[in-house]
Parts: C-alpha cells; structure tokens; sequence
C-alpha cells in the first residue's frame, strides 16, 4: 500500500476525562481553534468563488462550537467519522489546514492526494475516518469502528456525527440497535442545525424531539445548547466517560445553526434572513466565548489581536499551498483502486 | 386402508435426508400435530408431524437410516379397526410442491463429478486428496482463517447459535465464541457498513448474507463504502472484508430469492469478484479472499453446498484470485462457465464428446479480475466461444467475454461468441416454467453446435 501522509502536526493531546473546569490554556484553544475553522471556511468559500474548489463544498460556519467542544473530550486513539460538512471535524483533529485546503483545490499536496476532495478525505493518523458523501452511511461505518475498539480492547471510541437530515435514514436506527446490543463505545452526534439541505426539521420529522428516538432502543441520550462550546464540552465529557465506562452509547442531539446555505450553490430561500441575522448577533459561538474571555480577563485586545493574526497566516498558508500544489501526476489516475496483495 | 406416511422435504433444495429417531412406534395412535420422528437434512434437524390421524402400522425406515429419499414411504398409519399388515393405499396425498422440490435439485444440480483429473492448476501439486462437500469446505476455510488470524470474525443472521441458515457456520462459535462469531439482527444495510467501518478499523470481517438477494439491501455500503473509499482516500483507507452467501437461482424460491449478482459487482473497480463452483474451489478462494487486503464478494451456490469434491488434504490450500481453471481440455470449441453452470458445461461437453466435438471447458473461479489470458489463449486455439451464465444475458458476464475477445482474439474466431443465460424474465416459481427460464445442459449443447455450424 502506498501512502503518503500530508505534513502535519503532532498531536495535541487534549485533556479529557474529568469534569473539572476548563483551565484559562484551554478556554484559549477551544476560542483559537473555532476561530480558525470560522477563517479556514471563508476562505475555502472565498476560493471556490474564485473557481478553485470545485464540485460541492460544505461549509460549518456557525457550527464550531459543536465540533471543538466535543473533540476537547476525545483522547488519542480515539475516532471520529462524519458526513460530508466536514472541514471543521478535520481541523478539529489536528490535521494539517494545507492539506486539507490542497484536497479541496484537487492537488497532490492534498490528503487524499486530490482523488477524494471536499467531502473524501482521511486521515488514519489523526483518528479521522471521513468524510462520506452517502447521507447516514458513515453512522453504521462508524458503529464499526466502535466494534473494533472494543474488539481490540484498545479503550477507545468513535464519534460518529450525522445531520438532521441523515437523522431519518433507517440506517441510523439499525446502528443504534446493534450498538446498544452490543454496547459499543459510540457517541451518536446529531449536529441539528433545523435544515436538512433545505426541508426544516418540522417538515421532514414527525417528531422534532430527536434525541427521543435513542429510548427506543435503550441508548441514553443527550440534548445539548451547540452554539456554547462550554456546553458541548460538559455534555461530552458526561457522554465519553459513560461510553468509557462500558455502559454502552450514547446520542446526544446538539442543536446549531449553519450561517451558510447547505453548499455553495444554495441561494438559502428557505429561510428568513431575519432568523439568520437573529442567531448571528444572539448566539454566535465565537462572539459568545470572545464575551468570556474577556470577562474572564483571559485575553485583552492584543491577545485576541495577536490570535488573529496567527490564524490569518495559517489560512493565507493553507490557501498559499493549495494553489501551488500541482495537480496531481496523471498516472495517480491508476493507483489505489485495490491494494496489492501480497 | 392404510396410508403411507412419507419422507417429508423439508427444505427447498433436500432430496434425502437422515430419519434420527422415530417419537412414536408401531400400535401407537396419533393425532393430527402428532410429532412422529425427528427427521435430519442437510441443513437442520426438524420434527415430522402427522398430518392425519390413525394409529401406526409398521414402521418402514427404522431409526438411524441415512439417505431416505423425499417421498419415501416411512411408516404406514391405520384407520380404526384396520390391522398392521393392511395393504397400503395408494399414497397420503404428498403435497404437490414436495415432490417438485425433490425433483428440482436433481434436474438442475449436475452430478458430483468423479474425483479424478485433478487439473492443470495450482491446485494439481497437492498428493493426498480428500472427499469434501462445497459446506465443508467453506467452513474449513473460514475455521482455517479465524485460526490464523485473530482479527477475521464471521458475522451475519444466524451464523452463531442458529448454526448457520445453511449450516456453513457449523461448530464455528463453539470453537471461537460470541466475540468472533457474531449473530446480527436482520439489518442487511446495518451490519454491512458496520463490517465496512470495522475492516477500517483494523479487522478483518466475513459478513455472510444469509443470500446475495438479501445483499441488494447493503449495496450503498459494498460499493460506495467498501469498494471506493480507498482511492478516495489516496491509498490510506483498506477495506479488508469479504462478503459472501449463496447467489443465483436455488430451487422454486421464486423471483426475489433467484438472482446472479455477479456481473452487477464485476461492474466496479475496486472490488474482487469470486465465484467458485467445486469444493476445492471454495476452500481455497475463500482462504484467498479473507487473506486479500481488498473488498471481495465471494458468490456461492446454494445447490451445490451440499455436493461432494475432491479436495486437496492439506492445512494451508490456498487458490489465487484472478485465475481461471481448465476443468477439461479440448480442442474444437471453448465453454466458459463459473459456480454451478461449471457443472452443466461439463456435462455438455461429455454429450459433445459424443457427438464428435472436443470441448474445453473454462471454470472461470473468479469474475474480477477476469482471467482474460486464459480465454483468450483458448479461444485462439478451438477458434469458437459459449459463455455460460446462470444470471440474465444483458450486460452480463458473457457479455463482457464476448467484448474481450473480440478486442483481443477477433481474428481467431471463426463464428460468434454464444451466450448461455437465464431468459430474460424473472424467474418464475413454477417447476417448469423455473426449468425453462434457467439454462441448461441442453442450451449449452444447442449453442455449441450452432458455433461449430453443425
């Protein structure tokens, strides 16, 4: 098998674990780490305008929270599998933004060397399983990397994120049969930003209550504020030390709001720009931790000022390196349709 | 008058079975419900009912036999007043469909084949042989491989307690436990891509469907999950599963349960397609397809799990993916064939043979890749083609034969590949009309001589 891994840095190794508060160091990281998913997405949108993304392209604005909170809980070794709204879980796993922003131009600097693009993208070494464009389809996957963690007893479990929209594929309901009767370490995560592409919740389920849906199958379940990342850290940690404990998996329904419309190409008529100026001045996720911290006198101007920039440049790097990544070499056409055997 | 009780079938594909033990014994009265005898197919042991009620005359097959044929007389009951030695009546009007499902399996399944010419493969090197039926080797393989290995698990319906709906997993959670011998509930689309995730995670799964039918349900996950996502991921993410279970027509199950998938997973890069006919064929593929690093869909024949094979007496027999046997030469005419229309395919060459025209026929073993080498040095030397095929003929396998040899070899044929398939309708549950629609012995014959313009 031939693999080329995408420069990145080492792993972090968030705290988790405890139900302590967060300490001031992790405040800042939660705050930077939104921040640059929030700057990474408006240039990924900025680019595709400019014609260098092409295809669909997803946006998490306005979903940071969700993502950052639940990943502060996670611990090496650990995995984690979404659907196709997925740039902020990669960042969120440490992978490098260059390789992630060169996949999204379709280079070979990119991590899936450009085969994959905005919704295919892997990294085995971060714990980041994809990146699937089949709506629901990574929530059984998912429960599959539960199966293995615990048939390797290797203390580890899988987050495993779906949208509303994928919230009513039957698959899902088959995933949490059979991981509630095996008691899988899964965290189902139902990232509940009211719009599937562009049906509300209201329109496509007949109960809105969608964390509700876990009793049947005798899955504890969780519903969770996801535009305060202090809340989703809470709810995760609750979550991840219940899964850890072997009591099998949890769903827990984190209720957001994307800024953008469902891609690129979604002109977002299906909502009122009232409701969407609405969350952005009341809730936003950002602004609301910015307010803590500033409360908490963690940051002043220049520390936020200083913040800034350093995401600015990782951005403007990670743009930089996406349009100077060739394409990849035409015989990359052949490779990795099955691996040899041996 | 007294009445036969007969040998029941009582499976779709049983045309004998063991009588394990009579519940009752001669000068007992029965009741309609009466359990009468604990009858053994090759797949379960199950309880005989009476159907009416009387008293037992004489018991005819005593407790033990082995090789009772279907519709058998097994007993006889007594009216009242009637006495033991009372000639029976005609018969204890067997249900129709009985005596079809005994005759099918017949028709349709070609005789196991002697154990002799064991040919120019891989698998000739082997001296010491053993006689094997296609279940047990299967199972051979899969126990072999869960030895070797300790992260390959079988999952699927009924694989664990029930033992098996095909008894293909027989002994194989006594010996490796629920942790490697899952029982799933019945959740095609579930449990694939749960397999799928866990081959992602390291593991190594055998996901059985209890029939490729039932596989339709899980085919997002075989093809967009298991088949793709290693070139989306440029080379990081391997998928190494197998997918296996019975495939194409069985025996009057009508329409839903009769399908050959094997083109419809041909299509897709990304994917091995494997489809053995013999029992050495199925022990020694699937040992390959759990070992392959990549997704394999391994097509079995449910006619043919409980027919008998050579196979080779070895602990380590493995056959390589991607490569074509030649079960018989000949010189005059090349049959291509895979899973159970190898059978048929030999048996045509044998009335061919009578016939003056020299078949060689190909047990093509694995779909994807096509061992197209081999076809085509064959064809290069007979000059003339017929596929075989139990699936339909558009955009079949045959199909692809045909294109493959008219891009390579169109110079050496002296007429045009035939294809042998199913007819182009959904195969019907009537005896005769599933015989009609399904291709046989006869078609083969038919096409061979059209090839060969006589």
């Amino acid at each position: 098998m031939t693999t080329k891994k995408a420069a990145a840095p080492a792993r972090k190794g968030p705290a988790a674990g405890s139900n302590t508060a967060p300490t001031t160091d992790e405040l800042k990281k939660y705050y930077r780490d939104m921040l640059l998913i929030r700057r990474f997405e408006e240039r990924a949108g900025q680019l595709y305008g400019m014609g260098l993304i092409g295809g669909f392209c997803h946006l998490y604005i306005g979903q940071e929270a969700v993502v950052v909170g639940l990943q502060s809980c996670a611990k090496p070794g650990d995995t984690l599998i979404t659907s196709y709204r997925d740039h902020g879980h990669m960042l969120a796993c440490d992978m490098d933004p260059k390789g992630v922003m060169a996949e999204l131009t379709g280079r070979s600097g990119g991590y899936s060397r450009g085969k994959g693009g905005s919704m295919h993208m892997f990294s085995r070494e971060k714990g980041f399983f994809g990146g699937h464009g089949i709506v629901g389809a990574q929530v059984p996957i998912g429960t599959g990397l539960a199966f293995a963690h615990k048939y390797k007893g290797d203390g580890g479990l899988c987050m495993a994120y779906m949208g509303d929209g994928a919230f009513n594929q039957g698959q899902v309901y088959e995933s949490l049969n059979m991981a509630s009767l095996w008691h899988l370490p899964v965290l189902y995560v139902v990232e509940n930003n009211k719009y599937g592409m562009g049906t509300s919740v209201e329109r496509a389920s007949a109960s809105t209550d969608l964390a509700s849906r876990g009793q049947p199958y005798n899955v504890k379940t969780m519903t969770v504020d996801g535009m305060d990342v202090l809340a989703v850290r809470d709810a995760g940690l609750e979550a991840v030390d219940y899964i850890r404990a072997g009591k099998g998996p949890v769903l827990m329904e984190v209720k957001t709001y994307r800024y953008r419309g469902h891609s690129m190409s979604d002109p977002a008529k299906y909502r009122t720009k009232e409701e969407l100026q609405k969350m952005r001045a009341e809730h936003d996720p950002i602004d609301h931790l910015r307010a803590l911290l500033i409360e908490k006198k963690v940051l002043d101007d220049e520390g936020f000022k200083a913040l800034d920039k350093e995401i600015k440049d990782i951005v403007i790097e990670a743009a930089d390196f996406a349009q100077q990544s060739p394409e990849p070499d035409p015989k990359e056409l052949w490779t990795d349709v099955l691996i040899d055997a041996a | 008058m007294a009445i036969d009780i007969l040998m029941p079938a009582l499976s779709p594909t049983m045309t004998e079975g063991k009588l394990a033990k009579w519940l009752v014994k001669e000068g007992d009265t029965v009741a309609s419900g009466t359990i009468l005898a604990e009858i053994e197919t090759d797949k379960a042991t199950m309880e005989f009912e009476a159907v009416d009620e009387g008293r037992i005359g004489k018991i005819l097959v005593p407790a033990g036999t082995e090789g009772v044929q279907v519709n058998q007389p097994i007993a006889t009951l007594l009216a009242d007043g009637e006495k033991a030695d009372a000639a029976p009546r005609a018969q204890a009007a067997p249900k129709q469909e009985s005596k079809a499902e005994a005759k099918q399996p017949a028709a349709s399944a070609p005789p196991a084949p002697k154990p002799a010419a064991p040919a120019p493969s891989s698998d000739a090197q082997n001296s010491s042989w053993k006689t094997q039926t296609v279940r047990e080797a299967l199972r051979d393989a899969m126990a072999e491989e869960m030895r070797r290995n300790p992260n390959v698990f079988l999952m699927g319906e009924e694989v664990g307690q029930y033992q098996g709906a095909y008894k293909i997993s027989q002994g194989l959670l006594e010996e490796f436990g629920e942790k490697r011998v899952v029982d799933t509930p019945i959740t095609e689309h579930g449990f694939a891509g749960l397999g799928v995730g866990a081959a992602f995670g390291g593991l190594v799964p055998i996901v059985e469907f209890m029939t490729w039918n039932f596989g339709m349900q899980a085919i997002d996950h075989i093809i967009n999950s298991a088949a793709k996502t290693l070139y989306m991921s440029g080379g990081q993410m391997g998928c190494p599963i197998v997918f296996r279970g019975p495939n194409g027509a069985a025996a009057r199950v009508g329409a839903q349960h009769s399908q050959c998938y094997a083109s419809w997973y041909s299509h897709v890069p990304g994917l091995k397609v494997v489809a053995p006919w013999s029992a050495a064929d199925a022990k020694g593929l699937l040992k390959a397809s759990i070992r392959d690093p990549n997704p394999v869909i391994f097509l079995e024949n449910e006619l043919l799990y409980g027919q008998s094979f050579p196979v080779p007496d070895t602990q380590d027999f493995v056959l390589p993916i991607g490569q074509a046997k030649i079960e018989r030469p000949g010189k005059d005419v090349t049959i291509t064939a895979f899973s159970i229309m190898v059978g048929k395919a030999l048996k045509a060459a044998e009335e061919l043979a009578a016939l003056g025209i020299d078949a060689e026929v190909i047990n093509l073993r694995t779909i994807r890749p096509l061992d197209t080498a081999t076809i085509i040095g064959s064809v290069q030397k007979t000059n003339r083609c017929v596929s075989c095929e139990e699936g339909w003929a558009q955009s079949g396998v045959g199909s692809e034969i045909a294109a493959v040899i008219m891009e390579q070899a169109f110079d050496y044929l002296d007429a045009p590949v035939a294809r042998v398939a199913a007819k182009d309708v959904p195969l019907p549950y009537a005896a005769n009309l599933e015989q009609l629609a399904l291709p046989q012995v006869a078609d083969i014959v038919a096409a061979v001589k059209a090839v060969c313009y006589r």
